[in-house]
Protein backbone atom coordinates (compact mmCIF):
# COMPACT_ATOMS: atom_id res chain seq x y z
CA UNK A 1 0.00 0.00 0.00
CA UNK A 2 0.99 3.27 -0.72
CA UNK A 3 2.84 5.14 2.51
CA UNK A 4 0.61 8.07 2.60
CA UNK A 5 -2.64 6.19 2.60
CA UNK A 6 -1.02 3.47 4.73
CA UNK A 7 -0.06 5.66 7.70
CA UNK A 8 -2.49 8.91 7.09
CA UNK A 9 -5.55 7.41 10.10
CA UNK A 10 -2.39 7.46 12.66
CA UNK A 11 -2.59 11.16 12.24
CA UNK A 12 -5.87 12.86 13.84
CA UNK A 13 -5.00 16.80 12.84
CA UNK A 14 -5.41 15.62 9.18
CA UNK A 15 -8.85 15.39 9.59
CA UNK A 16 -8.76 18.77 10.16
CA UNK A 17 -11.16 21.11 7.44
CA UNK A 18 -8.97 24.73 6.99
CA UNK A 19 -11.07 27.44 5.41
CA UNK A 20 -13.83 24.76 4.48
CA UNK A 21 -11.41 22.68 2.92
CA UNK A 22 -9.48 19.77 4.20
CA UNK A 23 -6.26 20.23 5.53
CA UNK A 24 -3.05 19.90 2.89
CA UNK A 25 -0.35 19.80 5.15
CA UNK A 26 3.01 20.45 3.24
CA UNK A 27 5.21 22.16 5.81
CA UNK A 28 6.37 19.29 7.42
CA UNK A 29 10.10 20.69 7.12
CA UNK A 30 9.25 23.39 9.83
CA UNK A 31 7.21 20.90 11.69
CA UNK A 32 6.09 17.79 11.22
CA UNK A 33 2.04 16.02 12.37
CA UNK A 34 2.44 13.60 15.04
CA UNK A 35 0.43 10.11 14.91
CA UNK A 36 -1.85 8.62 17.47
CA UNK A 37 1.02 6.52 19.06
CA UNK A 38 3.63 9.30 19.86
CA UNK A 39 0.60 11.68 21.33
CA UNK A 40 -1.12 8.36 23.49
CA UNK A 41 2.52 7.48 24.81
CA UNK A 42 2.88 11.02 25.66
CA UNK A 43 0.01 10.41 27.56
CA UNK A 44 -0.07 7.11 28.59
CA UNK A 45 3.33 8.45 30.45
CA UNK A 46 1.94 11.46 32.54
CA UNK A 47 -1.62 9.08 33.22
CA UNK A 48 0.85 6.22 34.87
CA UNK A 49 4.59 6.96 35.20
CA UNK A 50 5.31 10.49 35.64
CA UNK A 51 7.92 11.18 38.49
CA UNK A 52 11.39 13.19 38.29
CA UNK A 53 14.01 11.41 37.31
CA UNK A 54 17.15 10.11 38.43
CA UNK A 55 17.13 10.31 42.44
CA UNK A 56 13.79 9.57 43.19
CA UNK A 57 13.71 6.18 45.53
CA UNK A 58 10.20 4.88 44.59
CA UNK A 59 7.98 3.43 41.96
CA UNK A 60 6.98 6.31 40.36
CA UNK A 61 10.42 7.80 40.11
CA UNK A 62 12.21 4.20 38.90
CA UNK A 63 9.39 4.12 35.86
CA UNK A 64 10.04 7.51 34.77
CA UNK A 65 14.12 6.95 34.75
CA UNK A 66 13.59 3.61 32.97
CA UNK A 67 11.73 5.09 30.14
CA UNK A 68 13.86 8.31 29.73
CA UNK A 69 16.92 6.21 29.62
CA UNK A 70 14.88 3.77 27.30
CA UNK A 71 14.13 6.36 25.23
CA UNK A 72 17.76 7.21 24.78
CA UNK A 73 18.83 3.79 23.41
CA UNK A 74 16.28 3.77 21.00
CA UNK A 75 17.41 6.68 19.52
CA UNK A 76 21.54 5.05 19.82
CA UNK A 77 20.08 2.48 17.69
CA UNK A 78 17.87 4.50 15.49
CA UNK A 79 20.82 6.71 14.38
CA UNK A 80 24.11 4.02 14.65
CA UNK A 81 25.55 5.44 17.52
CA UNK A 82 28.04 2.85 19.33
CA UNK A 83 27.26 4.14 22.50
CA UNK A 84 24.70 4.97 24.76
CA UNK A 85 26.90 8.15 26.53
CA UNK A 86 26.90 9.55 22.89
CA UNK A 87 23.03 10.30 23.17
CA UNK A 88 22.39 13.61 24.86
CA UNK A 89 19.20 14.80 24.89
CA UNK A 90 18.74 18.47 24.49
CA UNK A 91 15.85 20.74 23.82
CA UNK A 92 15.67 20.62 20.13
CA UNK A 93 18.58 21.58 17.52
CA UNK A 94 19.70 25.01 18.00
CA UNK A 95 19.91 23.82 21.80
CA UNK A 96 22.08 21.35 20.43
CA UNK A 97 24.08 23.58 18.31
CA UNK A 98 24.52 25.76 21.46
CA UNK A 99 25.73 23.66 23.43
CA UNK A 100 28.51 22.31 21.55
CA UNK A 101 29.24 25.40 20.45
CA UNK A 102 29.51 26.39 24.20
CA UNK A 103 31.17 23.43 25.16
CA UNK A 104 33.69 22.90 22.45
CA UNK A 105 34.17 27.07 22.21
CA UNK A 106 36.22 26.58 25.21
CA UNK A 107 38.92 25.01 23.86
CA UNK A 108 39.67 27.40 21.03
CA UNK A 109 41.80 30.31 20.80
CA UNK A 110 41.68 33.30 19.00
CA UNK A 111 42.54 33.21 15.07
CA UNK A 112 41.06 29.86 14.91
CA UNK A 113 38.73 29.61 12.23
CA UNK A 114 35.28 27.84 12.33
CA UNK A 115 33.80 27.06 8.59
CA UNK A 116 30.16 26.84 7.82
CA UNK A 117 28.25 27.17 4.99
CA UNK A 118 26.01 29.41 2.36
CA UNK A 119 22.83 27.26 3.41
CA UNK A 120 23.39 26.96 6.92
CA UNK A 121 19.85 27.87 8.72
CA UNK A 122 20.19 30.72 10.93
CA UNK A 123 20.46 27.83 14.00
CA UNK A 124 23.63 26.59 12.46
CA UNK A 125 25.16 29.92 11.48
CA UNK A 126 24.38 32.52 14.62
CA UNK A 127 25.91 30.42 17.57
CA UNK A 128 29.21 30.43 15.53
CA UNK A 129 29.04 33.97 14.82
CA UNK A 130 28.77 34.27 18.18
CA UNK A 131 30.88 32.39 19.31
CA UNK A 132 33.92 33.81 16.78
CA UNK A 133 32.37 37.04 18.03
CA UNK A 134 33.15 36.01 21.29
CA UNK A 135 36.63 34.24 21.26
CA UNK A 136 38.05 36.55 18.59
CA UNK A 137 37.71 33.43 16.05
CA UNK A 138 36.93 33.80 12.39
CA UNK A 139 33.97 32.62 10.96
CA UNK A 140 34.53 31.11 6.86
CA UNK A 141 31.55 29.96 4.74
CA UNK A 142 31.82 27.48 1.78
CA UNK A 143 30.17 28.78 -1.01
CA UNK A 144 27.65 27.80 -3.23
CA UNK A 145 27.68 26.35 -7.18
CA UNK A 146 25.19 25.21 -9.47
CA UNK A 147 21.79 24.38 -8.32
CA UNK A 148 22.53 24.91 -4.74
CA UNK A 149 25.37 22.43 -4.47
CA UNK A 150 28.64 23.17 -1.59
CA UNK A 151 31.85 24.65 -3.73
CA UNK A 152 33.73 21.59 -2.19
CA UNK A 153 36.75 22.68 -4.04
CA UNK A 154 36.33 25.99 -1.89
CA UNK A 155 35.94 23.86 0.91
CA UNK A 156 39.30 22.37 0.89
CA UNK A 157 41.22 25.91 0.14
CA UNK A 158 39.05 27.11 3.59
CA UNK A 159 40.49 24.49 5.56
CA UNK A 160 43.99 26.21 7.38
CA UNK A 161 46.09 24.99 9.44
CA UNK A 162 43.75 27.16 12.25
CA UNK A 163 40.48 25.44 11.08
CA UNK A 164 38.69 23.67 14.53
CA UNK A 165 35.80 23.21 13.24
CA UNK A 166 33.32 22.70 9.95
CA UNK A 167 29.79 22.85 10.76
CA UNK A 168 27.33 22.02 7.46
CA UNK A 169 24.08 20.79 7.10
CA UNK A 170 23.28 16.91 6.17
CA UNK A 171 20.44 18.50 4.52
CA UNK A 172 19.52 22.41 3.24
CA UNK A 173 15.95 23.70 4.45
CA UNK A 174 15.57 25.24 1.74
CA UNK A 175 17.58 24.02 -1.26
CA UNK A 176 16.88 20.28 -0.41
CA UNK A 177 20.68 19.55 -1.75
CA UNK A 178 21.91 16.62 0.37
CA UNK A 179 25.49 17.32 1.23
CA UNK A 180 28.24 14.69 0.60
CA UNK A 181 28.54 15.06 4.62
CA UNK A 182 30.69 11.94 4.59
CA UNK A 183 33.57 13.53 2.50
CA UNK A 184 33.40 16.46 3.95
CA UNK A 185 33.91 14.69 7.80
CA UNK A 186 36.68 12.37 6.03
CA UNK A 187 39.17 15.49 4.90
CA UNK A 188 38.31 17.29 7.92
CA UNK A 189 39.05 14.45 10.05
CA UNK A 190 42.17 14.12 8.43
CA UNK A 191 43.52 17.44 9.20
CA UNK A 192 42.34 16.71 12.90
CA UNK A 193 39.46 19.08 12.19
CA UNK A 194 35.68 18.80 14.70
CA UNK A 195 32.86 18.17 12.57
CA UNK A 196 28.87 18.96 13.56
CA UNK A 197 26.31 17.80 11.37
CA UNK A 198 22.40 19.50 11.30
CA UNK A 199 20.54 16.75 10.69
CA UNK A 200 17.49 18.50 11.36
CA UNK A 201 15.92 17.90 7.73
CA UNK A 202 17.75 14.60 7.00
CA UNK A 203 16.87 11.95 10.35
CA UNK A 204 13.19 12.53 9.46
CA UNK A 205 13.82 11.33 5.71
CA UNK A 206 16.73 9.06 5.41
CA UNK A 207 18.59 6.32 7.20
CA UNK A 208 21.28 7.91 9.22
CA UNK A 209 24.43 6.22 10.69
CA UNK A 210 26.38 8.95 12.54
CA UNK A 211 29.16 5.91 13.20
CA UNK A 212 29.58 5.48 9.37
CA UNK A 213 29.25 9.34 8.48
CA UNK A 214 32.42 9.48 10.94
CA UNK A 215 31.13 12.97 12.00
CA UNK A 216 31.82 14.71 15.82
CA UNK A 217 28.91 15.90 16.23
CA UNK A 218 25.20 15.25 14.87
CA UNK A 219 22.15 17.49 16.04
CA UNK A 220 18.64 17.08 15.30
CA UNK A 221 14.90 17.81 16.53
CA UNK A 222 11.91 15.68 17.77
CA UNK A 223 9.37 17.61 16.54
CA UNK A 224 10.48 17.53 12.98
CA UNK A 225 10.39 13.76 12.91
CA UNK A 226 6.61 12.84 14.07
CA UNK A 227 7.71 13.33 17.95
CA UNK A 228 7.38 16.28 20.63
CA UNK A 229 8.66 19.61 20.27
CA UNK A 230 11.21 20.70 23.45
CA UNK A 231 13.30 17.44 22.65
CA UNK A 232 16.23 17.32 20.16
CA UNK A 233 19.51 15.44 20.20
CA UNK A 234 23.24 15.76 20.08
CA UNK A 235 24.82 12.72 19.25
CA UNK A 236 28.59 13.90 20.57
CA UNK A 237 31.50 10.61 20.04
CA UNK A 238 32.45 9.26 22.83
CA UNK A 239 36.15 10.33 22.71
CA UNK A 240 35.42 13.69 21.92
CA UNK A 241 32.99 14.44 24.95
CA UNK A 242 34.71 13.06 27.27
CA UNK A 243 37.22 15.69 27.77
CA UNK A 244 34.94 18.38 27.20
CA UNK A 245 33.77 20.19 30.30
CA UNK A 246 29.80 20.95 30.56
CA UNK A 247 28.15 23.66 28.75
CA UNK A 248 25.89 25.03 31.40
CA UNK A 249 25.39 24.18 35.33
CA UNK A 250 22.70 22.65 37.05
CA UNK A 251 21.67 19.87 38.69
CA UNK A 252 21.74 16.31 37.07
CA UNK A 253 25.09 17.18 35.86
CA UNK A 254 27.34 16.45 38.80
CA UNK A 255 28.79 13.75 40.70
CA UNK A 256 29.34 15.95 44.37
CA UNK A 257 29.19 19.61 44.83
CA UNK A 258 31.46 21.87 47.51
CA UNK A 259 30.36 24.99 47.79
CA UNK A 260 33.21 26.20 45.85
CA UNK A 261 33.56 23.50 43.55
CA UNK A 262 32.02 20.55 41.63
CA UNK A 263 33.08 16.85 40.35
CA UNK A 264 31.23 16.67 36.44
CA UNK A 265 28.72 13.19 36.49
CA UNK A 266 29.45 10.93 33.41
CA UNK A 267 28.27 11.03 29.67
CA UNK A 268 25.85 11.75 29.32
CA UNK A 269 24.25 13.57 32.09
CA UNK A 270 27.10 15.81 32.30
CA UNK A 271 25.62 17.92 29.59
CA UNK A 272 21.41 17.61 30.51
CA UNK A 273 21.74 19.70 33.55
CA UNK A 274 18.26 20.44 35.35
CA UNK A 275 15.54 18.04 35.28
CA UNK A 276 15.18 16.55 31.38
CA UNK A 277 11.96 16.53 28.81
CA UNK A 278 10.97 13.31 30.17
CA UNK A 279 7.68 13.30 28.41
CA UNK A 280 9.32 14.10 25.14
CA UNK A 281 11.88 11.63 25.29
CA UNK A 282 9.28 8.83 25.95
CA UNK A 283 7.21 10.55 22.65
CA UNK A 284 10.61 11.31 20.75
CA UNK A 285 11.22 7.16 21.36
CA UNK A 286 7.39 6.47 20.34
CA UNK A 287 8.02 8.61 16.92
CA UNK A 288 11.86 6.74 16.56
CA UNK A 289 9.79 3.28 16.74
CA UNK A 290 6.74 4.67 14.27
CA UNK A 291 9.17 5.56 11.92
CA UNK A 292 11.43 1.95 12.80
CA UNK A 293 8.24 0.05 12.00
CA UNK A 294 7.91 2.09 8.54
CA UNK A 295 11.42 1.69 7.50
CA UNK A 296 13.51 4.74 6.83
CA UNK A 297 14.72 3.61 3.19
CA UNK A 298 10.75 2.74 2.50
CA UNK A 299 9.98 6.66 4.47
CA UNK A 300 12.76 7.92 1.73
CA UNK A 301 11.42 6.73 -0.98
CA UNK A 302 8.01 7.46 -0.80
CA UNK A 303 9.17 11.03 -0.53
CA UNK A 304 11.64 11.16 -3.21
CA UNK A 305 8.46 10.03 -5.38
CA UNK A 306 6.36 13.22 -4.07
CA UNK A 307 9.67 15.28 -4.61
CA UNK A 308 10.22 14.31 -8.43
CA UNK A 309 6.04 14.54 -9.07
CA UNK A 310 6.47 18.31 -7.24
CA UNK A 311 9.67 19.13 -9.37
CA UNK A 312 7.67 17.94 -12.62
CA UNK A 313 4.61 19.37 -11.71
CA UNK A 314 5.64 22.94 -10.63
CA UNK A 315 8.55 22.70 -12.91
CA UNK A 316 5.68 22.58 -16.22
CA UNK A 317 3.71 25.57 -14.50
CA UNK A 318 4.59 28.88 -16.73
CA UNK A 319 6.25 31.91 -14.14
CA UNK A 320 7.04 29.31 -11.49
CA UNK A 321 10.89 29.68 -10.27
CA UNK A 322 12.11 26.20 -8.40
CA UNK A 323 14.73 26.79 -5.96
CA UNK A 324 17.80 23.84 -5.68
CA UNK A 325 18.53 21.08 -6.98
CA UNK A 326 16.20 19.31 -9.95
CA UNK A 327 16.93 15.48 -9.36
CA UNK A 328 15.13 14.37 -6.80
CA UNK A 329 17.82 11.30 -6.14
CA UNK A 330 20.16 14.21 -4.46
CA UNK A 331 17.35 16.60 -2.97
CA UNK A 332 15.78 15.55 0.35
CA UNK A 333 11.66 15.87 0.99
CA UNK A 334 11.91 19.82 0.26
CA UNK A 335 10.83 22.18 -2.73
CA UNK A 336 11.27 25.76 -2.64
CA UNK A 337 9.57 28.04 -5.55
CA UNK A 338 8.12 31.42 -6.55
CA UNK A 339 5.48 32.40 -8.93
CA UNK A 340 6.14 35.35 -10.62
CA UNK A 341 4.69 38.73 -9.72
CA UNK A 342 3.67 37.36 -6.31
CA UNK A 343 5.19 37.84 -2.85
CA UNK A 344 5.59 34.47 -1.18
CA UNK A 345 3.11 35.37 1.67
CA UNK A 346 0.25 37.08 -0.94
CA UNK A 347 0.71 33.35 -2.36
CA UNK A 348 0.61 31.42 0.44
CA UNK A 349 -2.21 33.17 2.08
CA UNK A 350 -4.22 32.19 -1.08
CA UNK A 351 -3.08 28.49 -1.06
CA UNK A 352 -4.55 28.61 2.86
CA UNK A 353 -7.59 29.32 1.83
CA UNK A 354 -7.53 26.31 -0.13
CA UNK A 355 -6.70 24.22 2.89
CA UNK A 356 -3.10 24.07 2.10
CA UNK A 357 -0.02 24.78 4.18
CA UNK A 358 3.22 25.72 2.79
CA UNK A 359 5.54 27.26 4.45
CA UNK A 360 6.37 31.54 3.10
CA UNK A 361 9.50 33.71 3.58
CA UNK A 362 13.28 33.45 4.25
CA UNK A 363 13.45 30.26 6.11
CA UNK A 364 15.43 30.94 8.67
CA UNK A 365 18.27 31.67 5.60
CA UNK A 366 18.68 34.52 5.08
CA UNK A 367 22.34 34.91 3.46
CA UNK A 368 21.26 31.94 1.16
CA UNK A 369 18.53 34.40 0.39
CA UNK A 370 20.48 37.42 -0.46
CA UNK A 371 22.90 34.74 -2.62
CA UNK A 372 20.16 33.51 -4.44
CA UNK A 373 18.54 37.67 -5.15
CA UNK A 374 15.06 37.49 -3.02
CA UNK A 375 13.25 38.16 -0.37
CA UNK A 376 12.13 34.99 0.06
CA UNK A 377 9.94 31.52 -1.38
CA UNK A 378 7.33 29.11 -1.23
CA UNK A 379 7.85 25.89 0.04
CA UNK A 380 6.40 22.68 0.12
CA UNK A 381 7.83 19.56 2.40
CA UNK A 382 6.91 16.12 3.10
CA UNK A 383 6.18 13.39 5.52
CA UNK A 384 5.28 9.66 5.62
CA UNK A 385 1.45 10.97 5.92
CA UNK A 386 1.47 13.01 2.53
CA UNK A 387 0.49 11.18 -0.94
CA UNK A 388 0.96 12.53 -4.58
CA UNK A 389 -3.17 13.67 -4.52
CA UNK A 390 -1.74 16.12 -2.28
CA UNK A 391 0.97 17.68 -4.78
CA UNK A 392 -1.66 17.25 -7.79
CA UNK A 393 -3.81 19.19 -5.88
CA UNK A 394 -0.80 21.93 -4.98
CA UNK A 395 0.52 22.29 -8.65
CA UNK A 396 -3.44 22.97 -9.95
CA UNK A 397 -4.23 25.66 -7.18
CA UNK A 398 -0.48 26.87 -7.92
CA UNK A 399 -1.37 27.66 -11.50
CA UNK A 400 -4.03 29.58 -10.79
CA UNK A 401 -2.19 32.15 -8.07
CA UNK A 402 -0.89 34.33 -10.74
CA UNK A 403 -4.34 35.52 -12.14
CA UNK A 404 -5.72 35.55 -8.09
CA UNK A 405 -4.35 38.69 -7.31
CA UNK B 1 -9.61 32.17 -3.92
CA UNK B 2 -8.61 35.07 -1.94
CA UNK B 3 -11.33 36.42 -0.30
CA UNK B 4 -8.54 37.48 2.34
CA UNK B 5 -7.88 40.28 -0.37
CA UNK B 6 -9.98 42.98 -0.94
CA UNK B 7 -11.17 44.58 -4.11
CA UNK B 8 -9.53 47.69 -2.68
CA UNK B 9 -6.18 45.56 -2.33
CA UNK B 10 -6.08 43.74 -5.48
CA UNK B 11 -6.77 47.26 -7.60
CA UNK B 12 -3.89 48.93 -5.67
CA UNK B 13 -1.55 46.39 -5.68
CA UNK B 14 -2.03 46.16 -9.40
CA UNK B 15 -2.33 49.48 -10.61
CA UNK B 16 -1.03 51.95 -7.67
CA UNK B 17 -1.55 55.66 -7.76
CA UNK B 18 1.09 56.90 -5.29
CA UNK B 19 3.64 54.87 -6.72
CA UNK B 20 7.34 56.81 -7.78
CA UNK B 21 9.78 59.60 -5.95
CA UNK B 22 9.18 62.52 -4.62
CA UNK B 23 11.58 65.26 -6.62
CA UNK B 24 13.79 67.31 -3.78
CA UNK B 25 11.64 65.40 -1.25
CA UNK B 26 11.48 67.21 2.39
CA UNK B 27 11.15 63.95 4.37
CA UNK B 28 12.52 60.40 3.37
CA UNK B 29 12.44 57.05 5.28
CA UNK B 30 12.96 53.77 4.43
CA UNK B 31 12.25 50.14 6.53
CA UNK B 32 12.17 46.67 6.06
CA UNK B 33 9.98 43.80 7.47
CA UNK B 34 12.42 41.70 8.76
CA UNK B 35 9.72 38.75 9.55
CA UNK B 36 9.32 38.42 5.69
CA UNK B 37 11.07 40.84 3.78
CA UNK B 38 8.88 43.58 2.48
CA UNK B 39 10.69 47.00 2.36
CA UNK B 40 9.24 50.14 1.51
CA UNK B 41 10.52 53.75 0.94
CA UNK B 42 8.49 56.55 1.29
CA UNK B 43 9.47 60.11 0.41
CA UNK B 44 7.75 63.84 0.98
CA UNK B 45 7.46 67.37 -0.42
CA UNK B 46 5.53 69.70 2.84
CA UNK B 47 5.26 73.07 2.62
CA UNK B 48 3.77 75.25 4.86
CA UNK B 49 2.83 72.56 7.32
CA UNK B 50 0.90 70.48 4.74
CA UNK B 51 1.52 67.38 3.02
CA UNK B 52 2.37 68.69 -1.01
CA UNK B 53 2.84 65.23 -2.15
CA UNK B 54 3.56 61.93 -1.00
CA UNK B 55 5.10 58.85 -2.94
CA UNK B 56 6.43 55.52 -2.14
CA UNK B 57 8.51 52.37 -3.94
CA UNK B 58 9.45 49.30 -2.35
CA UNK B 59 9.48 45.56 -2.68
CA UNK B 60 6.58 44.20 -0.41
CA UNK B 61 3.39 41.82 -0.58
CA UNK B 62 -0.32 43.31 -1.74
CA UNK B 63 -1.26 44.05 1.38
CA UNK B 64 1.88 46.46 2.17
CA UNK B 65 2.19 47.74 -1.00
CA UNK B 66 -1.63 48.61 -1.08
CA UNK B 67 -1.43 50.28 2.74
CA UNK B 68 1.53 52.47 1.70
CA UNK B 69 -0.45 53.70 -1.57
CA UNK B 70 -3.79 54.29 0.59
CA UNK B 71 -1.63 55.68 2.95
CA UNK B 72 0.18 58.43 0.62
CA UNK B 73 -3.09 59.11 -1.24
CA UNK B 74 -5.05 59.83 2.54
CA UNK B 75 -2.11 62.45 3.45
CA UNK B 76 -1.22 64.01 0.43
CA UNK B 77 -3.13 67.85 0.99
CA UNK B 78 -3.41 66.93 4.56
CA UNK B 79 -1.79 68.96 7.91
CA UNK B 80 1.03 67.70 9.10
CA UNK B 81 -0.75 66.87 12.24
CA UNK B 82 -3.09 64.76 10.81
CA UNK B 83 -0.51 63.13 8.72
CA UNK B 84 1.63 62.11 11.91
CA UNK B 85 -2.20 61.12 13.68
CA UNK B 86 -3.05 58.91 10.94
CA UNK B 87 -3.96 55.30 12.73
CA UNK B 88 -3.72 51.78 11.68
CA UNK B 89 -7.26 51.76 12.20
CA UNK B 90 -7.74 54.32 9.39
CA UNK B 91 -5.59 52.48 6.96
CA UNK B 92 -7.66 48.94 7.96
CA UNK B 93 -10.62 50.73 7.07
CA UNK B 94 -9.32 51.64 3.35
CA UNK B 95 -8.53 48.19 2.68
CA UNK B 96 -11.49 46.47 3.47
CA UNK B 97 -10.27 43.46 4.21
CA UNK B 98 -10.07 40.79 7.19
CA UNK B 99 -6.24 41.18 7.70
CA UNK B 100 -5.09 38.32 10.11
CA UNK B 101 -3.03 39.38 12.92
CA UNK B 102 0.03 37.60 10.91
CA UNK B 103 -0.18 40.06 8.61
CA UNK B 104 -0.86 43.13 10.44
CA UNK B 105 2.54 44.23 10.09
CA UNK B 106 2.49 44.76 6.32
CA UNK B 107 -0.32 47.05 7.18
CA UNK B 108 1.95 49.10 9.64
CA UNK B 109 5.04 49.25 7.92
CA UNK B 110 3.95 52.19 5.66
CA UNK B 111 2.96 53.69 8.77
CA UNK B 112 5.60 53.47 10.79
CA UNK B 113 8.05 54.66 7.62
CA UNK B 114 5.74 57.89 7.76
CA UNK B 115 5.99 58.54 10.96
CA UNK B 116 9.76 57.98 10.74
CA UNK B 117 10.32 60.68 7.87
CA UNK B 118 7.95 62.90 9.34
CA UNK B 119 10.40 62.42 13.05
CA UNK B 120 13.39 62.73 11.40
CA UNK B 121 12.70 65.64 9.15
CA UNK B 122 12.13 67.15 12.45
CA UNK B 123 8.65 68.15 11.97
CA UNK B 124 6.57 68.64 15.25
CA UNK B 125 2.25 69.05 15.09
Amino acid sequence: MMLGKETRGDFPILRRVINGKPLVYLDSAASSQKPRQVIEAISAYYEQSHANVHRSIHTLGEEATARLESARDSVREFIGASHREEIVFTRGTTDAINLVAQAVGRTFKPGDEVIVTEMEHHSNLIPWQMLCRDRGLTLKAVPLVGEGFLDTEAFERLLTLKTRLVALAHVSNVLGTINPVAQIVTRARARGVLTLVDGAQAVPHLPVNVSELGCDFYVFSGHKMLGPTGIGVLYGRREVLEPLEPAWGGGEMIKEVWIDRAQWNDLPWRFEPGTPPIAEAVGLAAAVEYLGKLGMERVAAHERELTRLTLDRLGALDGVTIYGPRNPEIKGAVVAFNVAGLHPHDAAALLDEEGIAVRAGHHCAMPLMRRLGIVGTLRASFSVYNSPDEVEFLADRVATLSSAL
Amino acid sequence: MGVLYSSIIRERYRHPRRYGEVSDPDAVFEDVNPLCGDRIRMTFSLTDGLVDDARFTGDSCAICAASADLLAELVTGRKLSEAENVATEDLLRLLEADIRPTRMKCVTLPLHVLKSALAQAGVRA
